[in-house]
Parts: C-alpha cells; structure tokens; sequence
C-alpha cells in the first residue's frame, strides 16, 4: 500500500508571527519561581530548617571544646596528636557504621524498591541484618585504609591501642548500628524528606561524645549529657590508654550499657514506625 | 486450599480518617487458581488500598483476606513466598544490571536453584540482550517485562499486579498482556490485576470487581457485567455503573439529612 505523502515538503512556507515574545533572559519572574519553589520547599520542612542552624552550631561547639582543650595542654604535644588522629579515625568507623544502616534503606528508597521488598518473604529487620553486614565489609575497608594512611603519612599507628581496640571499635560500631536503626526509623515515618538525618544525626552526637576533647573541658550541661553518650566512653577510654593510666573497664562497661539501651531504643522505635505503616499504609513513592 | 480459591477476602473495610468515609468499604472477593481478576474503579476509588490489604502489608480496620488459608494479614510470613506483586508505581534498583536484579529477588525468594530460575525468566521475558544493561538504562518497556520476570520469579500462587501496562504503548501493552496470558494458563496462578485500560480488562479478565468511592459496585464475567449495565462494552459498564453508584450514594445522603 502506497503511504500518503506530504505535498507541502515542497511548497512555499510562510510561518506565522510569534504570538508572544520570549521570555526576557534577564527576567525577574522565573527567577521568583524558582526561589518560591525553595520557600514552599522550607515552608513545610523542619529538617531543612534545622539543617540552616545545625551545621554551623555543631562545628562550632566541636572546634571551641577542641580550642578549650588545646589551650590547657594537659597532655604531652605527641600524645595530643595521637590523641587528635586515633579519635578522628574512630570517629569515622562510628559514622560509617551508622551510614551504612541508613544508607541501605535510602537507596532502596531512592530506587522505588522498598515496597518490593516489603512484599517478599523478608522483614524490615532482614533488611537491617543485612545492612549491618554490609556496614562491617565498609568499615573494614575505609577504615583500613585510613589507618595504612595514616601509619604510612603521619606515623601513627592506631594499633598503639592495643587490644584495647577491639572493645572500642566494637561499641562504637553498635553505637552507630542504633543511630542507623533510629534515622531508618524517622525516615520511614517522615518520608524522604527526613534523609537529612541520615547525613547529619550522628554529628548531633560529636559535641558530647568527646572525640578530641576530654569530657571535662565541657560546659557543666555537655558533661551530663555526654555520660550518656556510649562514645564519649571510648573516647574518654581511648585517652586513658594513650596518656599510659591503663584500660579503664569502668568506662567500657558504661559504653556497652548504653549502647545496648540505644539499640533496645532504636528497635523499639523501628517496631513502632512499622506499626504504624501497616495501620496508615507505606507510601510507594516516598518522595519530597 | 481454603474454599477451593488461592485467595479469599472477606468484608474488608480501610478508614484513614474518622471524618471521611471509608477508603475500603465492606469488600469481599475470592480468586481461583488460573483466574483473573481485575479490580476496575475510578481514580481514589479505593484499588491501591485493597491491594494493600490483600498482599497484607496494610491493616484493615475489620474483615480477613485468607491465601491458601492463612490470615495474611496476621502470619505474611507462612505465604508471603506464595505471592507476588509489580506496580508501575515501583521499579527496581537503577544501577544494578537486568541480570543483577533478577539475581537478588531469587535469592530474597530463597529460590533452590536461583542461577536456573534467573535464567527461564531472561528467557521467558526475551531479557537475554538485555541481561548486562543497568536498569536505568532500560525503556519503560523493557522495565515493565523485568518488573514481571522479578513477579513471577518466585513461581507465585497468586499475582497481583497494579496498573502494569499503564505506561506502555498499544504494542509493548499487548506484548505484556501476551505474556501475562501465557503464564496464568501455563502456570495456572490466580491475577489480581488493577487497570484503567477498559479494553485490556476485557481481553484479560475472567471476572471483573467495579468499586466506587471504597465499595463493591458489581463483580461479575464480563458478559455479566454487559447484562447487568445493559451495555456492550466495558467502558459503558464503567461509566453506568459509577454514575448509578454516585447517584445512590447522594440519594442516600439526603435521604440521611
């Protein structure tokens, strides 16, 4: 069968007048569009609100106790340093650990697969059993190369800590698992507006965990809180081992008590956020 | 098997809020092994819902949706392995291959033999080509065959299937709806299917439930239906009867006042 064709393709073409101009490049309105998009975005959005404050507040606290510190030169100059670079690379061991919990769930979020996995013959806490193991395997090799870099580039060893490492990391580690659980948790609750946690919740903890500086050197209100922060235990146990006073036992027996508190916590919460999604019904988009 | 049918829903009733009326309204349904079952209503009518509290991961307020026997809603786990589900609405992770995919769901389904499984599902859905390209690569068509492989994966009892061609074009659509044929005769699992395509729901449908605003409108054959509405076609059926549903529900209303 012969296909019509189009006999136009040769004439003579006389296109119509613009009915509108463009829009000007230097237009104010479009840009105003784009702004009130950010303002409705903020309008309804705590977390994005507490992200404006919360960066700068945190890195302030955490730096002024770190000033606090250095100006009373308690420890010797080395010890301070291997002080500063043995809490830094745990620091980061806590924070890969909690990521790797809420980062799992994201992703899966980001990729419209939760509800595929909520359908199959697997639970919300197979996901976080998976996701912890996945966070070991992380930790392992970030962390390891932190600490080859470090040895190789500064000379510090972490394993100057001795055996006393492995309780350390071990705390830390679930520490982070609980703060993962928690952020999940907020996250399935609030929806994908809520991911900011996943980046930014364990930094609430910096200022009273006591990573480079000693508990003491906090305000009266930070010390209290901080006793019952898990790493500010290990932080403060980590420089007990390093300023040569021995293991403390005290210390890691608090660390794994509230640990084991923040895990119960999380579980708890995590229960209850699934709950109340199966009442409410899990939104299939999860989206801003 | 409990009452000869895979799945057998009673009186099933959803309120979001105390101040509307029910999402699900008193729905009850039964599906028989190589049925299928389209659940035909207007946008809001309450499809999505029903879904949810058929796959039992949304707790109704009252009413039982029993697989196989088992309260789904109370024991997911003893039959979750016999279900399955694809949603236009979901995808699967964009930066892992067609293969990769395929891979996780038959471990997830605890598959005894995942390798052979992920192989008779790239070859089913003529995936093959494909097996190597990440999924954010992928067309909405190819997507929706892999949406299907990554459902029926598993060897499902009982299917369910939101909107699964609503994406698609008249050919893409016929080939999926094709291949949904052929696996429902050939494998003889129970569809439950939600679509707004009138035209498919015909060709597709053994029996098709007509909800409006959350309630059971009419559930029949299509024959039925047609006899029922006095119509010769679904989407006649489909406006008759919403508009005869709407108009009961004001009478009813003021009736009240």
């Amino acid at each position: 069968m012969k296909m019509p064709t189009n006999d136009l393709e040769s004439a003579p073409v006389e296109s119509l007048p613009l009915t509108r101009p463009p829009v000007p490049l230097f237009s104010l309105r479009p840009l105003a569009g784009i702004l009130l998009r950010q303002v409705y975005l903020y309008r309804r959005s705590i977390p994005r609100w507490m992200e404006i404050f919360y960066w700068p507040l945190l890195d302030l606290l955490v730096w002024g106790f770190l000033t606090l510190y250095l100006r009373q030169g308690v420890l010797p100059g080395t010890t301070a340093a291997q002080a500063l670079l043995g809490g830094l690379l745990l620091w980061d061991m806590l924070y890969r650990s909690q990521q790797g919990i809420s980062v799992v769930f994201l992703e899966e979020i980001w990729s419209r697969n939760l509800y595929n996995l909520m359908v199959a013959p697997v639970t919300p806490y197979h996901i976080i059993a998976g996701a912890m193991m996945t966070g070991i395997l992380k930790i392992t090799l970030s962390s390891g190369t932190a600490i080859l870099l470090a040895y190789l580039l500064f000379s510090y060893s972490l394993f100057s800590l001795g055996l006393s490492l492995i309780p350390f990391v071990l705390c830390l580690v679930i520490m982070g698992w609980a703060l993962g659980i928690m952020t999940t948790a907020l996250i399935l609750r609030f929806g994908q507006e809520a991911e900011v946690l996943a980046w930014g919740v364990i930094f609430l903890f910096q200022p009273v965990s006591a990573v480079f500086n000693p508990v003491s050197v906090l305000p009266e209100g930070f010390r209290q809180i901080a006793f019952f922060v898990p790493a500010s235990h290990i932080f403060e146990g980590m420089r007990q081992v390093l300023s040569g006073r021995g293991f403390s036992w005290l210390q890691l027996g608090w660390a794994l008590v509230f640990d084991l508190l923040y895990v119960a916590g999380s579980l708890f919460l995590f229960s209850r956020v699934l709950k109340r999604a199966r009442k409410v019904g899990f939104s299939l988009k999860l989206g801003s | 098997m409990s009452d000869g049918h895979v799945l057998v829903a009673r009186q099933l009733t959803k309120r979001f809020s105390p101040d509307q009326p029910p999402a699900v309204d008193g729905i009850s349904l039964e599906v028989s092994r190589g049925e299928v079952l389209s659940i035909v209503g207007p946008n809001g009518a309450g499809k999505s819902t029903l879904l949810q509290m058929l796959l039992g991961i949304l707790t109704p307020d009252s009413g039982t949706v029993r697989i196989f026997g088992v309260d789904i809603i109370r024991h997911r786990r003893r039959v979750a392995h016999l279900v399955n589900y694809a949603s236009t609405d979901l995808s699967l992770p964009y930066s892992l291959s067609v293969r990769e995919n395929l891979e996780v769901f038959a471990l997830v389904y605890n598959l005894p033999q995942p390798g052979q499984a992920v192989r008779e599902m790239m070859e089913r859905f003529s995936l093959e080509p494909l097996a190597k390209t990440k999924v954010g690569r992928l067309s909405t068509g190819q997507i929706a065959r892999l949406s299907l492989a990554k459902a029926l994966i598993s060897r499902p009892e009982i299917l369910f299937l939101d909107e699964p061609t609503a994406t698609l074009d008249p050919e893409a659509s016929a080939e999926v709806r094709q291949l949904l044929l052929e696996q429902v005769r050939k494998e003889q699992l129970g569809l439950v299917y939600t679509s707004h395509n009138m035209r498919e729901v015909e060709r597709l449908s053994d029996r098709i439930l007509l909800i409006e605003s959350g309630k059971s409108v009419a559930c029949g054959t299509r024959d039925a239906l047609y006899g029922l509405f006095d119509c010769d076609n679904l989407e006649a059926v489909f406006i008759r009867s919403v508009n005869q549903a709407r108009q009961d529900r004001r009478r009813d209303e003021n009736a009240d006042k």
